[in-house]
Parts: C-alpha cells; sequence; structure tokens
C-alpha cells in the first residue's frame, strides 16, 4: 500500500510538509528530488499537513517534488549478516557491499518491562587498570566518558572495544570527522574484531537527522542480540552532537527551549536511549559506554548534567588520563567484592593515598616546607601515575593489583597505608620486604 | 498530543482511548478543550496514530483501583501490574496493554463489621479483611454523598474483590452494591474526614543527622535536593527500608530503570525486623522509569499519593517516596510546551509551583471517623540542573515542604555519606531531641566551619588553640554522628533511643573545656575519642563491644582525653 502525494506546501531547515492522508505518526516517508531519493520521517500530523523530517536536509526540495509513504515506521534488517558491516545513519550500506534483505525490526522500540530486568553481576574486564580497579565496568551499564575535546577519546573507546568481552560491538558514531571513522575501522580490524562488529557511522559532513538515528538502530540491533542471548557492547561517539541535532531540529520545529536552546525534552529523549542498557532475566545484555563532550569543561552544561543524572556514572577523560576523583561506576559494588579478596582495600587505599599526595603536591606548589610524609606521597604519586593512571597500560586486573602492592611497597610502611591487618600479611609483597629487611 | 473533534459534550480530564488502526487502544486523558476541539495527553507512544483515527470518550476522570492486594505489587505509573504485564507480553512493555490493579481470582476472608439497618457514610467500615501484615477496611465508596442505610451485608466468608458484599440504600430510595474495590481520580486528593491535625510525631528514619537534626513528622513533609551522584537515592532507598511507618509506597518517577530492580529483586528478600516478615510485604512500588511514556510519568506521582491516602482512611501511617519530582516537573514542561502554552522560568510553566504546593499538601495527619489517627508523609527528591538549587522545581519545593535535606556536592565528593549538608538544611518540625540542644550542635557546627574558612587562609599556625579545638570538635561530630556508614549492619542503622544516648554522648564531650596546651594535643585526643566513638557506632547495641568501648569513652571524658596520655603505660603494665 504505497502511496504517493507531491504537494509540498512548506520547507524549512530540514523538515518539509505536505499535504497528505492517512498517514500515521512515526512513519517513514521517501522524497525523491532531482538530487536522489532520501528518507524521512513524520513528526507532527495537523489535519492534512504532514511535517517530514527529511534526512538528508531539504536543500534542493522542490515544491513539486514527489513523497511516498511505506505506511511503517523506520526499521532495519537485523541478522547474523550484520556483523562485519557498516552503515550510515539511515540504515545505508557505508562499505560498498550489497543492502540486506533480512527480516526488518522496528527501531525504538517500546521500554523494556522493568520486572523483566535482573540486577547486573559480571564484570567487564577492559585490560585499563583505571578502570577495572578503581571503576569496574559492569555489564549492562550504561556509563559517560565526560571528555574536554581534544583528548583522546575515541582512542579509549576504541581499545575498550577490542579488549572487552563481548560478543557483539556495536559502534555507533555522530557527528565523526572521517578521520576518526577511518581510525575506528582500522583499529577494528588490525584488533580482529572486525567480525562480530557492527558500525553505524555518521559523520560532520551528513545531513543532521542521520546523527538522531545512530542511538536507535544500535540499541533496536544490539537488543534484539541481547534477546538472543548475546552479551553486546554499544559504543557511542559523541553523544553532544546528537543533543545538538535534537536541538537543532527542535528549534527549526518552533518548540520552546528550555536550556542554552536544547529542548525542554532533552532529558527523556537521552534517557530513552540510555535505558535500553539492560541484563535481561533469562537472555543477554546491552552496556552503552558513551562519549559526552564537555563544551568548555563545565560539567553543568545541559548535555553532561542531564547525562550524568541518567548514567551509572561516569568517567572523566582530563589530561589524557581517566581522573581518579570525579569518575564513578554506581554497580562497581555490585562486581568488586567477588574478584579477588583485596580488589577494594586497594581501590580505596590507593586513591586515598593519591588524594594526600595532591594536597602534598599543592602545599609544596605554594612554598610550604614537605614533611618526610609528603615526600613519600609524592613518590607514590609519580608512581601512581606512571604505572597505573597512563593510559596506554593495559594489563589484567590481578597483575594490576600486583603493581599496586609493589608501589604501596615501595613507597610505604604497611601500616600507613591503612589497609586492613588479615589483607596486608596476605598479600604484601614478602620479598622486598626481605630485600629491605636485609 | 493529540487532537480531537468532539461530536458530544466531554469532562475536562476525563479519559479517553485512541484507537489505532491495529486495534490497540491507547489510553489518553482530555488536558484543553476548545470549541468543538479537545487536547488530548496520550499516556503511550503515539507512534502509528493516524489523522481520522477514532477517539472514544468516557465520564470518568483518569482513576486508580483501590482494594486488598494492592501491597507487594509493581505498578507502572497508569497502575498496571508489571509482574502480570510481563507474563503475558514478555519482555516488553507493548503500549495499549492494560490489566486490572487487583487480583481478580485471589478470595479474601471477610469479616463483617457494619450490622443491616445501621446508617453509615462515605469511608466508614463495612467490614474487614487480612491483607498481610494489616488488616484492610473495607469502606463505603468515598464518592458518596449523605448518608445511606445498610439493607443487606454478607456473613463472613471469602470472597473476591468483584463480588457484591452489601447493598446501601440512600435517602432518596436509590440502592448502591458495593464490592471490596473501588476506584478514585487520582488528581483530586481522598481525605474523607475533615479533621486535619498538626503534624508532631517524629518519624524515625534511623539516619541520624536526620531524626537529630533535620527531623521529619508522620504527616510531615520533606525534600532531598541535591547534584547527580550525590547519594539521593540511596538514602531513599535506605528510608524506604528502615522509617518507622506501616507503610512505603516508592514512586520513582522518571529515574533510572536499575534503581527500581535493586528494590523489586531485594524487598522480597528483606526481613523487616519490626514484623518478622518481608519489606515486599509492606511496599507498593510505583514505577515510571525514565524510558516509559512522559505522560504517564505526569500521572504517577498522583497515582501513588493515591495509594498512599486509601492506606491513611484505614487508620495506617503512609510514607510516600518520590524519586524524583523533578523528572515530574519535566514532564508537565513537556507536555505544556507542546500545548503551545506561554512559559515561565525555563521553560517550565506558569502553574508549576501551585501544582509542586499541590501535591505536597496532599500530605497530612488525620483524625478519622472513627476517632483513629492515620498518616502520609511525602519525601521527595528533586534533581536540580546543574547541582544549582536556584532553580523553579527547587525553589517551589522549598516554599511548601517542612524540612529540607540538602545534598552537597562536597561531601560527598569527600566521601562523607549522607551528603546532608548539616549547614544549609532546616527542619520546622520538632524532632526526638531537645531542641536546644540540636542548636547547640548546630553552632558547633557552624563556628566550626568558621575556623575552618580562617584556616586555609592563614593555616593552622595562625588559629588559636582555642579556635583550633572548636574546629575539631565540630570535626569530631561531624565524623562520628553526622556521617554514617550505610552499608554496615549496625551503623547503617540507628534507632531513636540510641541515638539520644549517642548525642548526649558527643555533647558532653563537645561542652569540655580541655584545655589543651597546643594544637598537636587537641588533635591527638580529639582524633582518639573519634575513634572510639566510630568504633562505638559499629558495635551491637549493648554487646560486650558496645560495654567496653563505652567504659573508655566515659573514662576519656572523666580524665579530659587523659586516656590517651596514660595509655603507653598502660601497655608496658
Amino acid at each position: 500500500m504505497q502511496k504517493y502525494y507531491n504537494e509540498i506546501t512548506a520547507i524549512a531547515g530540514s523538515v518539509v510538509k505536505v499535504t497528505a492522508s492517512g498517514v500515521a505518526y512515526d512513519e517513514l516517508a521517501a522524497v525523491t528530488t532531482r538530487r536522489g531519493t532520501s528518507l524521512a520521517q513524520v513528526i507532527r500530523l495537523e489535519g492534512d499537513q504532514v511535517s517530514l523530517q527529511v534526512f538528508a536536509g531539504t536543500q534542493g526540495v522542490s515544491t513539486g517534488d514527489r513523497v511516498r509513504f511505506f505506511g511503517k515506521p523506520m526499521q532495519v534488517p537485523f541478522s547474523p549478516n550484520l556483523m562485519g558491516r557498516i552503515f550510515d545513519g539511515a540504515g545505508k550500506p557505508r562499505d560498498n557491499k550489497p543492502e540486506l534483505a533480512d527480516e526488518p525490526i522496528d527501531i525504538g522500540t517500546p521500554a523494556i518491562n522493568p520486572v523483566k530486568r535482573q540486577l547486573p553481576c559480571n564484570m567487564v574486564r577492559t585490560g585499563i587498570p583505571m578502570i577495572d580497579i578503581f571503576n569496574s565496568l559492569v555489564e549492562s551499564q550504561k556509563l559517560p566518558i565526560f571528555s574536554v575535546p581534544g583528548e583522546p577519546y575515541n582512542e579509549l573507546l576504541a581499545r575498550v572495544g577490542l579488549q572487552a568481552e563481548a560478543d557483539v560491538i556495536i559502534l555507533g558514531g555522530m557527528g565523526l570527522r572521517h578521520d576518526d571513522y577511518l581510525i575506528f575501522r582500522d583499529a577494528f580490524e588490525t584488533g580482529g574484531v572486525t567480525s562480530r562488529t557492527i558500525m553505524f557511522i555518521h559523520t560532520a559532513a551528513d545531513p543532521v537527522v542521520e546523527c538522531l538515528m545512530v542511538p536507535d538502530l544500535c540499541t533496536a540491533v544490539g537488543e534484539s542480540f541481547a534477546l538472543q542471548g548475546k552479551k553486546v557492547l554499544v559504543l557511542l561517539t559523541d553523544m553532544t552532537a546528537f543533543a545538538d541535532a535534537l536541538k537543532e531540529v527542535a528549534i527549526i520545529m518552533e518548540q520552546i527551549p528550555s536550556n542554552r536552546g536544547y529542548p525542554g525534552d532533552l532529558y527523556s529523549q537521552l534517557a530513552r536511549r540510555y535505558e535500553k542498557a539492560v541484563d535481561l532475566d533469562g537472555a543477554g545484555s546491552m552496556t552503552i559506554l558513551a562519549v559526552t563532550t564537555m563544551p568548555g569543561d563545565d560539567v553543568t552544561h545541559p548535555v553532561p548534567d542531564n547525562t550524568g543524572y541518567i548514567t551509572e556514572g561516569q568517567f572523566y577523560l582530563r589530561g589524557g588520563h581517566i581522573e581518579p576523583f570525579g569518575s564513578l561506576s554506581r554497580l562497581k559494588q555490585l562486581v568488586n567484592g567477588e574478584t579477588r579478596d583485596d580488589h577494594r582495600a586497594i581501590m580505596n587505599a590507593c586513591i586515598q593515598l593519591y588524594a594526600g599526595a595532591r594536597e602534598s603536591t599543592e602545599k609544596k606548589a605554594m612554598g610550604f616546607e614537605s614533611s618526610e610524609w609528603d615526600e613519600k606521597l609524592l613518590k607514590y604519586s609519580d608512581l601512581f601515575e606512571s604505572r597505573i593512571m597512563d593510559l596506554t597500560v593495559n594489563i589484567p586486573l590481578e597483575e594490576a593489583l600486583d603493581r599496586c602492592w609493589n608501589m604501596l611497597a615501595d613507597c610505604f610502611e604497611p601500616e600507613e597505608t591503612g589497609i586492613r591487618r588479615s589483607i596486608i600479611e596476605k598479600h604484601w609483597p614478602k620479598e622486598l620486604a626481605a630485600a629491605e629487611a636485609a | 498530543m493529540v487532537t480531537a473533534e468532539l461530536e458530544h459534550d466531554v469532562v475536562q480530564n476525563s479519559v479517553a482511548y485512541c484507537c489505532r488502526d491495529d486495534g490497540a487502544k491507547l489510553v489518553s486523558e482530555i488536558i484543553r478543550v476548545r470549541g468543538s476541539q479537545a487536547d488530548l495527553q496520550v499516556f503511550e507512544e503515539t507512534r502509528g496514530l493516524k489523522v481520522g483515527d477514532e477517539v472514544k470518550f468516557t465520564d470518568e476522570m483518569l482513576s486508580v483501583v483501590l482494594g486488598p492486594g494492592l501491597l507487594g505489587q509493581v505498578y507502572d505509573g497508569l497502575q498496571n501490574p508489571l509482574h502480570e504485564v510481563a507474563e503475558q507480553e514478555g519482555y516488553f512493555l507493548t503500549p495499549g496493554v492494560y490489566l486490572h490493579a487487583l487480583p481478580i481470582d485471589t478470595e479474601w476472608e471477610f469479616t463483617p463489621v457494619a450490622k443491616t439497618g445501621q446508617t453509615v457514610s462515605a469511608g466508614e467500615t463495612l467490614g474487614t479483611v487480612p491483607e498481610g501484615l494489616f488488616t484492610h477496611r473495607i469502606m463505603v465508596p468515598f464518592g458518596l454523598r449523605g448518608e445511606y442505610t445498610v439493607e443487606k451485608i454478607v456473613g463472613g466468608g471469602e470472597y473476591t474483590v468483584e463480588k457484591e458484599i452489601a447493598t446501601l440504600k440512600g435517602k432518596d430510595g436509590q440502592t448502591v452494591e458495593v464490592t471490596m474495590q473501588q476506584t478514585w481520580p487520582v488528581k483530586i486528593p481522598l481525605n474523607v474526614s475533615q479533621t486535619r491535625l498538626l503534624p508532631t510525631d517524629p518519624l524515625v528514619t534511623k539516619i541520624r543527622i536526620i531524626d537529630s537534626l533535620f527531623p521529619i513528622v508522620r504527616g510531615g513533609t520533606y525534600c532531598i535536593p541535591g547534584p547527580f551522584g550525590a547519594g539521593k537515592t540511596v538514602l531513599q532507598q535506605l528510608t524506604s527500608r528502615h522509617a518507622d511507618v506501616d507503610i512505603v509506597i516508592v514512586a520513582a518517577c522518571g529515574e533510572r530503570a536499575g534503581e527500581v530492580v535493586d528494590t523489586i529483586r531485594e524487598f522480597p528478600e528483606l526481613i523487616d525486623p519490626r514484623t518478622g516478615k518481608t519489606l515486599m510485604e509492606r511496599t507498593i512500588i510505583i514505577c515510571n522509569t525514565s524510558a516509559m511514556p512522559v505522560a504517564a510519568r505526569e500521572a504517577s506521582v498522583y497515582t501513588a499519593v493515591t495509594l498512599a491516602e486509601y492506606y491513611r482512611q484505614m487508620g495506617l501511617h503512609v510514607l510516600l517516596l518520590a524519586d524524583s519530582t523533578s523528572r515530574w516537573a519535566q514532564a508537565m514542561r513537556e507536555v505544556s510546551g507542546r500545548l503551545e502554552e506561554i512559559p515561565g522560568d525555563e521553560a517550565f510553566p506558569a502553574y508549576l509551583e501551585s501544582r509542586i504546593a499541590g501535591f505536597y499538601e496532599r500530605a497530612g495527619y488525620l483524625r478519622l471517623k472513627d476517632g483513629q489517627t492515620g498518616s502520609v508523609t511525602i519525601g521527595g527528591t528533586v534533581s536540580p540542573a546543574g547541582g544549582n538549587f536556584e532553580e523553579p522545581v527547587t525553589q517551589g519545593t522549598l516554599k511548601v515542604v517542612g524540612a529540607f535535606e540538602g545534598l552537597s556536592r562536597s561531601r560527598s565528593d569527600a566521601r562523607k555519606y549522607p551528603s546532608i549538608d548539616p549547614l544549609e538544611s532546616w527542619s520546622k518540625y520538632v524532632g526526638i531531641l531537645e531542641p536546644s540542644e540540636v542548636v547547640e550542635a548546630k553552632n558547633i557546627l557552624r563556628r566550626g566551619n568558621e575556623v575552618h574558612q580562617m584556616m586555609t587562609v592563614v593555616g593552622e599556625e595562625g588559629t588559636t588553640v582555642e579556635d583550633f579545638t572548636i574546629y575539631l570538635k565540630s570535626d569530631f561530630f561531624d565524623s562520628v554522628y553526622l556521617q554514617q556508614n550505610a552499608f554496615d549492619e549496625v551503623d547503617g542503622a540507628t534507632d531513636a533511643e540510641r541515638q539520644k544516648f549517642v548525642f548526649a554522648k558527643c555533647l558532653e564531650v563537645m561542652r569540655l573545656d580541655f584545655g589543651f596546651d597546643d594544637r598537636d594535643q587537641a588533635r591527638e585526643v580529639i582524633v582518639h575519642l573519634a575513634d572510639l566513638f566510630r568504633n562505638w557506632n559499629y558495635a551491637a547495641t549493648d554487646s560486650d563491644d558496645y560495654k567496653k568501648i563505652l567504659t573508655d569513652i566515659d573514662e576519656s571524658i572523666a580524665t579530659k582525653g587523659g586516656a590517651t596520655k596514660e595509655e603507653p603505660e598502660m601497655a608496658n603494665a
């Protein structure tokens, strides 16, 4: 049942209005212009006036152009054949391979029933000590990486993708520089994970509306894999570009802006995407790690601020490393008691000592005299920064814990660390202590 | 948002159904009528609706079903039982699926109270059924006006909620058939008793900083504003576990689904020490998490408060925890924006404050017709944008609540939990402690903070020993009394008796004139005392450890901290 209409009555921004009847809200349409055919989505119905958001933008659309309605919402083909493929924000192949003709699934599915969720209990190991030890990533967690533009957030995301244990990796790029897209593609190829990776890439040069579709495409595909029992990891970059696209469209639609021009439903829009992260009772899971660049390093900017209220913690990427303070994984308590008996003790002791070291650094910078304790802390902080915080460090959790013990033994006496005696006795490096005694 | 062409009269705020052409009926509410057009807010995703689709109107306003079987349920914002929905629909919340809120097949053991021929009016008890821990009263429908005569009432026995149990006859001869369930519109306060009492009964939450410094009372209201990550939700979860009330209703409004899952999965396992039953048996969860439709989020807090009011009519004490009212306010903002109303501050509608006030005013302490009392206490979290309290929702809330438990980012960053700011928060209620002593403790905190501010400029060296001692005392009180380890079984929940006792001991320390010689001595003594108190907090009341540490503390106080100095000698002996 396909209908054609060619009475376009208004064109503004990425939105056209067309006179049509029998059209459903959220339905997909195609606008055929001299430049080609673009998909469009119904975003408002007023009598016989249908507002369409045109994915490719309205440049070159003529009032006499033809609109065809599909009678169904936006869909994406779903099958194992998706693995290793790259698509754009409209769901078209980007890798010069044929389109898929598999069973299509709806995007933007209803919410998961909360009683069908279960408490997450599996850690996602990343090989990055700042994550594994201090803020463990947990399966089904939704976690943003708050970053200033210019930090190596995409490299970090790619590394997590390469090293995390996941059955399916889905990368959603929004407003991505073309170079970054190529870097991601090459990284996944060299890393040998392409066969279980699916990419939906919107680059900065693509029409802005397609950017809005990327998170929905990623989570719809991810959700279907999770329902089949797979462990899915969704990587999104950059959600601020997504929010800016929302702002752009909302303003064209003459919606009343609420805060710095962003629409009033920014929270709901972001939450609907992030809340797709889930650990399904009796099936698989979906974990979402998303980059949110903070304009001007301002965490109270509406995008990071709303995100912080939605997600289960956040990683701050600053000065080339993950900040030990401020970064938080709200779910870490669910997993870090099960790994090794010294995990929590190390986590707390190392951070407290490093906090002490910051104070000592400040003290020194202000010209106050450093005590012996300050010197110890400063030595520790140098070691900590180079052996643990450095983003290039890539070791399993157990090795990282051992490394922390050695570092502590290098700098402190056992009782100075504030770690419980029973744990000290078990884990304090013996050879080193013996060497010192001799 | 849908606009419908009217063919006959409609009732403002009544329920309508938008019929999608695949047969699904989406529940909606009339929120504006203009000429022959009505604006409907649809409580579901509107995907798939078409111009020309049929809309069915009803005369009923958006209502909830009240009756035995509510306790222990998990509902969405429109009172759909989520466990039943999951059984029928699987993983997803399919739009247009609505199930009856109460179990229809369960038979309840009914004991009649009213007699044939007796005159009754709305809210009076016709009979009772046992519901878990409570005696659930079956009451004369709240919507009936005037007096009625009981014409017929069934004898004791087992009945389902749909079975007729009584027939009432009005003055005008009209008869009403009564079942064990009835409905009530959520946006109209349910209060058939007219006697509202001043709330004075402290509500003990077992969180020391709340009960002692910023108390809340049964029938009162309070709010917890705080930036993200400051511990709002943990605080609400702790309160839902330990609060000294009969029933707790948790309204998860527009927040993370994961947090509700915590409660849904853990409450059926946790035993309430007071009753020996699981916590779930005294809890109702209303969840409309952030991914669920926005319009239903606006309704969800009203659904929750109506259920609370219903149990209040039975002479029970109910606590409603709403997390978060900011999401509820944002839902109003979204709806208002679509109605193209003229926006107020930060695009919130102009009626925001009156809606917030109206909601909190539904709390209260009532004397019922039979002389018993019941209460609804409302505690709402607020999530201000950027953690800045100068925004419309926080400000609108502060005007109408009785207690303000403000969370601060700096305290949570320093891992001082609960991160309620002792300098900014306030409460208009009187709690379990003598008010003058509370003021005394707060003054020490305030002066300690002043000294601390000064010290950041002039350093420790520039502070007198007296001032430094005040700073140490305030830090002592903060760390041993105001901070609490939520994950420790003993320290995580302090009952009222113990709070009074520990507070008195803290005050003893703070009133003591130590007469320190220098700052190092002051620090040593007070740090030692703090360490004793902290370990004391971890010891179960009246355990051997508890008594032993108490002796040490008393000795330390008696010798003005001299105990520390003698310790090496004692060790040698």
